[in-house]
């Protein structure tokens, strides 16, 4: 958020607002962690609002649920934008002194009527005007966002839509307002904060900034490249081009997990050398030319992990890892050795302590301070900081200490894969509460609430193309055709159909999915797939 | 939310019923075409009360509430399935197996009524074809004063309580201020209240103002009838209190301590006396909604309180401008379901709510966290029916009437072996015998054995502590209590063990649960009281245990009666000896 990576707010602000807003996020299942600290706020008398295309499990507990169109978030958002400034309900103190970049924002939304946004996004034009009041009159609220918003071709934009609100309102950096991009795993947040992120040096410092760079080459004693790497779309498209020809996969599970499953195979296949470092032997490890056993980070290794809420945390060695497994950290500081580069012995806490001297928001971090302390919030700087629950606050300060916040005005883009007569069903994708992404550390259990692996169909799509529960049905895209099983699910809007990619030995859903992805994040439109769904025929 | 209900369907009738019930709000769910849907904690939280009142139609439709009724309303207010069922399983009137008769008859057995046995009764029964019905014993059913009653449920028919001397009215034998219209005055008539004075306490109350209600009822020195005697004026003043919080006044009208009928009288027979009064009381704390909690086992007296209710609403008396002073009130009638702990008044707020009628904890007292979380004034009818008098009369010459710290009179419960059963308006000091001379003195001029005073929690004492002053601080004094105003005359033929055995089944029957020493412990002492011979170390070790480790007044006085027969070396045999 205006250049942090990172929500503005922390876990105790979901339970002490007044509203939250969960926006293409099904928290319910995916989030099942942070949906506690929401269902405390819904206690102390909190209202809920969901937006999304499904109505999930999550928005059981809504107040109002709003069943937009999969991919016309921008529209609603922006509706929602012009609604509150038709009113007159937007922060007009806090747009003046804060923020910059409002008249033109304003001329942006001013074409998204409530009429239009219906037409649009699906959503009645009355609703849309409740939300919008709802969300600007609320003393706090929480914007919170997932995949629903990330997972698209134009996920970024989506992102400044959803900003773009809270500046108007001013719900950001206060107590109980800001806005969450949830995270899925418990150090999500930690690998970006660690600089697993192509253009930034740990703590979300630009590797094109000078300053920054010659700090770390300075510590590190190499000079490094200005040039920000690929992320992992662009990966595959240097695949493609034969311009990438080794591959280092560290705990990730891109054969299953990709958009256009069948490319991404195909991509993997074709390189010279593919190593793959992971707790499981995943489907991206049994292509590997070498596959290095790694501990498990959790119970296995020593070290932290940051959560959502930008805690950071330690975890510690209970077991011993099995058989050959090693600690990432060892496989990579021996690889290291193996290369040339001798990096004498690595521990957790010297890593960390390392850190520490390179990353501001770090450094007053001691492994002592985070243990005592139960978790320490980033940006932490000094010995005696406390960390910090809200990202932000400056804008409040007046003057606004640091540079103002701007408004981004965005357009309204339908989903890459146009709905034709021949591929007429929006396909999404998520997750359920039982499994995580592709499987890798939930496939081996079976746990009596898994329902997974079936094509969800509305009822009144199943009708028309007189297919039942349980039946057995062909599911084709533009890149590819896969069987499935029917389920009937009557939380679907007609024209919707969903499915995880859990089970991808199952049922391989990025067969079906489009790699077209954002060029600002690299992340592919995994939530708007137009598919066909035929009934089989003959034997099977 | 996550809810899940299980496979059972209701049927038709059982769908009408619930959806009566709920047609004014809608269900907990709704969806407003394809993409909008509305519901969540809040909505099914602001339902949740319709919960007992939907539980009463189900019954009355179809004689039970099945498996698929319970399902279909916790699917329609959005309460978790096995919440329900904890709330249609703790009421007695709820059935929750199909019956296999559609007629269920509950015959009083209780302490009074049991003296004279059940031929009287019966006879009323036969007389009303009811011979072939489903009987179960219940427990007092508040027609002492008859000496015999009958709850009746039937499938599809409003329930109806049948008393021997059918149809007869309450024998009111002395009547006071309070009791001035219950005889003679038509009790559903507004007119013919008016006429008697009716609503002209309202009007001054209007005309001087919320704060002056309050000091006049304070300078009256009414104190409470439920029977902890807490002062009027203080508690009102406490929810008054309250400012910037919506608040709440509820009448108590869940009189079931066995040996009481004077609730059921004054709503049976003035019932506008209650609305008014709960009007004047809304109107002094400043809240916005009342409620009126009656006793399921009191079907004439929801009729009665409910069709003034109706005439009130119609003449603005009730509504968004009562009496045309733009001031908003309303009082909702609700229906108990046969559970005596409802009448401990943090309880009875649970259960309209829509949870089970467990007691809660306190503090908080109900004045600052009572009905839904709110500021809540909870008066039992008798107190509230004694302001309009405050008013009109002045608390100076109210106060001139009783004792020095019991001011005005008292409605005195008289049953049992009493020439002249019945209630008794009398000013506070009278003393026991005067009362019973009164009453006519022992039925059959026979030796009083001994007399119960206050009801299953109050106390006993012997037949020949006639000196007693009947006020608090008279009863403080002798070390007894007056409850909720019982007076019940034992003679010389009685096996007090029988009654004090019946009582404590009463008091098993009817603890909640919650407190593991009441759950237990009053068992214990039903097993006590059958044990061939005493142990009386064991009898202190539980009515220590009860006294001491129950929340409610329940479990506190469960043994009361018995220690009280004990202390006054009244003839008990077995192990009560």
């Amino acid at each position: 958020m205006f250049g942090a990576g990172g929500g503005t707010s922390s876990y105790v602000d979901a339970e002490e607002t007044d509203l939250v807003l969960l926006w293409g996020s099904n928290a319910r299942e995916a989030h099942p962690i942070f949906f506690h600290h929401v269902l405390k706020g819904l206690r102390r008398g909190a209202r809920l609002w969901c937006i999304d295309p499904r109505r999930t499990s999550s928005a059981a507990w809504a107040d109002a649920w709003l069943g937009l169109n999969v991919g016309s978030d921008i529209a609603l958002a922006n509706a929602v934008g012009r609604e509150i400034i038709h009113a007159g309900l937007q922060h007009r103190e806090f747009i003046a002194r804060a923020t910059e970049g409002f008249e033109a924002y304003a001329a942006a939304v001013e074409p998204y009527t409530l009429a239009r946004a219906e037409q649009i996004t699906g959503v009645p034009g009355h609703a849309i005007r409740e939300l919008a009041h709802a969300y600007a009159t609320a003393p706090t609220a929480q914007l919170c966002w997932t995949l629903g918003i990330t997972e698209h071709h134009n996920a970024v934009d989506n992102v400044l839509a959803l900003i773009n609100l809270a500046l108007l309102t001013g719900h950001v950096g206060r107590p109980g307002s800001g806005v969450a991009p949830l995270r899925g795993q418990n150090n999500v947040q930690g690998g970006g904060d660690m600089g697993a992120i192509p253009d930034r040096f740990s703590g979300f410092q630009p590797v094109a900034d000078d300053t920054v760079r010659r700090r770390f080459e300075a510590s590190w004693g190499v000079p490094l490249s200005t040039v920000p790497g690929r992320h992992l779309s662009r990966m595959f498209e240097a695949m493609e081009e034969g311009e990438l020809r080794a591959l280092y996969v560290i705990g990730e599970n891109p054969a299953d997990s990709e958009a256009d499953g069948t490319r991404a195979r195909r991509l993997l296949e074709g390189l010279d050398v593919l190593v793959v470092q992971d707790v499981m032997l995943t489907r991206t490890a049994e292509l590997a030319d070498v596959v290095l056993p790694a501990a498990a980070a959790w119970a296995e290794t020593e070290g932290t992990v940051t959560n959502s809420e930008r805690r950071v945390q330690r975890v510690r060695r209970a077991v011993s890892p099995p058989g050959a497994a090693r600690d990432d950290l060892d496989v990579i500081v021996d690889l290291a050795g193996r290369l040339g580069a001798d990096w004498g012995t690595v521990t957790a806490v010297s890593a960390w302590e390392e850190l520490r001297t390179l990353s501001p928001v770090h450094a007053g971090m001691s492994y002592d301070r985070i243990e005592a302390s139960g978790g320490l919030q980033w940006p932490c700087p000094t010995d005696d900081h406390p960390g910090s629950r809200l990202l932000h606050e400056r804008l409040w300060c007046d003057p606004v200490e640091g540079g103002r916040a701007p408004f981004s005005p965005t357009e309204w883009v339908p989903p890459f894969d146009e709905l034709t007569d021949d591929y007429p069903l929006r396909l999404t994708t998520g997750r359920t509460l039982d499994s995580y992404n592709t499987g890798v550390q939930t496939g081996a259990y079976d746990p009596p609430i898994r329902r997974g692996r079936a094509l969800d169909l509305a009822p009144v799509d199943a009708a028309r193309l007189g297919v039942a529960e349980g039946e057995r049905v062909r599911v084709s895209s533009r890149r590819g055709s896969i069987e499935m099983t029917v389920a009937v699910r009557g939380e679907l809007p007609e024209g919707l159909a969903f499915t995880t990619f859990h089970f991808a030995d199952d049922a391989d859903v990025n067969v079906l999915t489009v790699d077209a992805w954002d060029p600002k994040s690299g992340t592919s439109e995994f939530k708007a797939t137009a598919i066909r769904v035929d009934k089989l025929t003959g034997a099977h | 939310m996550d809810l899940h209900v299980g496979p059972d369907l209701a049927n038709d009738a059982e769908r009408a019923a619930v959806e009566r019930v709920i047609a004014a709000v809608g269900p907990s769910v709704v969806t407003v075409g394809e993409r909008l849907t509305l519901g969540g904690p809040h909505r099914a939280a602001a339902r949740r009360h319709l919960l007992l009142p939907a539980l009463h139609a189900l019954q009355q439709a179809a004689g039970w509430v099945s498996p698929g009724a319970l399902n279909l309303l916790a699917d329609a207010l959005g309460v978790p399935p096995a919440e329900a069922y904890g709330v249609a399983s703790f009421y007695d009137l709820f059935a929750l197996e199909r019956p296999a008769n559609p007629t269920v008859v509950r015959v009083c057995d209780d302490i009074a009524c049991r003296l004279f046995g059940t031929a009287a009764i019966d006879a009323v029964l036969t007389d009303a074809g009811l011979d072939d019905a489903t009987r179960h014993p219940s427990p007092c059913l508040g027609v002492c004063d008859h000496g015999g009653g009958a709850l009746v449920q039937r499938v599809g028919e409003a329930t109806t309580c049948l008393r021997v001397a059918a149809g007869a009215a309450t024998p009111v034998v002395e009547a006071g201020p309070l009791l001035a219209r219950a005889r003679g005055v038509h009790p559903t008539s507004l007119d013919a209240y008016r006429s008697t004075g009716g609503y002209g306490a309202l009007a001054v109350a209007m005309e001087r103002g919320a704060d002056a209600v309050i000091e006049a009822v304070t300078a009256s020195g009414l104190r409470g009838r439920g029977g902890a005697a807490f002062p009027t004026g203080v508690k009102w003043r406490a929810v008054a209190d309250q400012h910037g919080r919506a608040r709440h006044v509820v009448a108590n009208a869940d009189e079931s301590e066995p040996g009481t009928f004077k609730d059921r009288t004054i709503m049976e027979e003035d019932p506008f006396a209650l609305v008014e009064s709960l009007t004047i009381a809304g109107f002094a704390v400043g809240a916005a909604k009342g409620w009126i909690y009656v006793r399921g086992d009191y079907p004439r007296a929801q009729d009665r309180v409910g069709a003034a209710l109706a005439a009130a609403r119609a003449a603005s008396l009730l509504g968004h401008d009562v009496a045309g002073s733009g001031w908003s009130f309303d009082i909702e009638l609700r229906s108990g379901a046969g559970a005596y702990i409802c009448g401990e008044e943090t309880a009875l707020l649970n259960s309209i709510e829509g949870y089970r009628g467990e007691p809660r904890n306190k503090p908080p007292f109900p004045t600052t966290h009572g009905l839904f979380g709110l500021p809540t004034l909870v008066n039992n009818v008798e107190t509230l029916v004694n302001v309009p008098h405050v008013l009109l009369a002045g608390p100076d010459a109210y106060r001139a009437v009783g004792t020095t710290e019991s001011s005005g009179t008292r409605l005195f419960c008289l049953s049992g072996h009493v020439a002249r059963p019945g209630l008794y308006e009398l000013p506070f000091g009278v003393t026991l015998g005067a009362l019973i001379e009164r009453a006519g003195g022992v039925r059959d001029a026979r030796p009083l054995q001994a007399v119960l005073l206050g009801g299953a929690a109050g106390t006993f004492v012997r037949g020949d502590r006639l000196d007693i002053e009947l006020s608090f601080e008279g009863a403080r004094a002798a070390g007894v209590s007056l409850g909720s105003g019982v007076v019940m005359l034992f003679d010389d033929t009685v096996d007090l063990t029988d009654t004090l055995a019946r009582m404590a089944r009463f008091f098993r029957d009817e603890s909640c649960g919650q407190c593991v020493p009441c759950r237990v412990g009053t068992q214990r002492v039903v097993e006590w009281l059958q044990a061939p011979t005493a142990d009386a170390a064991l009898l202190d070790d539980l009515d220590a245990v009860l006294r001491d480790a129950s929340i409610c007044g329940l479990g506190q006085t469960a043994t009361s009666a018995l220690r009280s027969a004990q202390r006054a070396g009244l003839r008990i045999r077995g192990g009560a000896s």
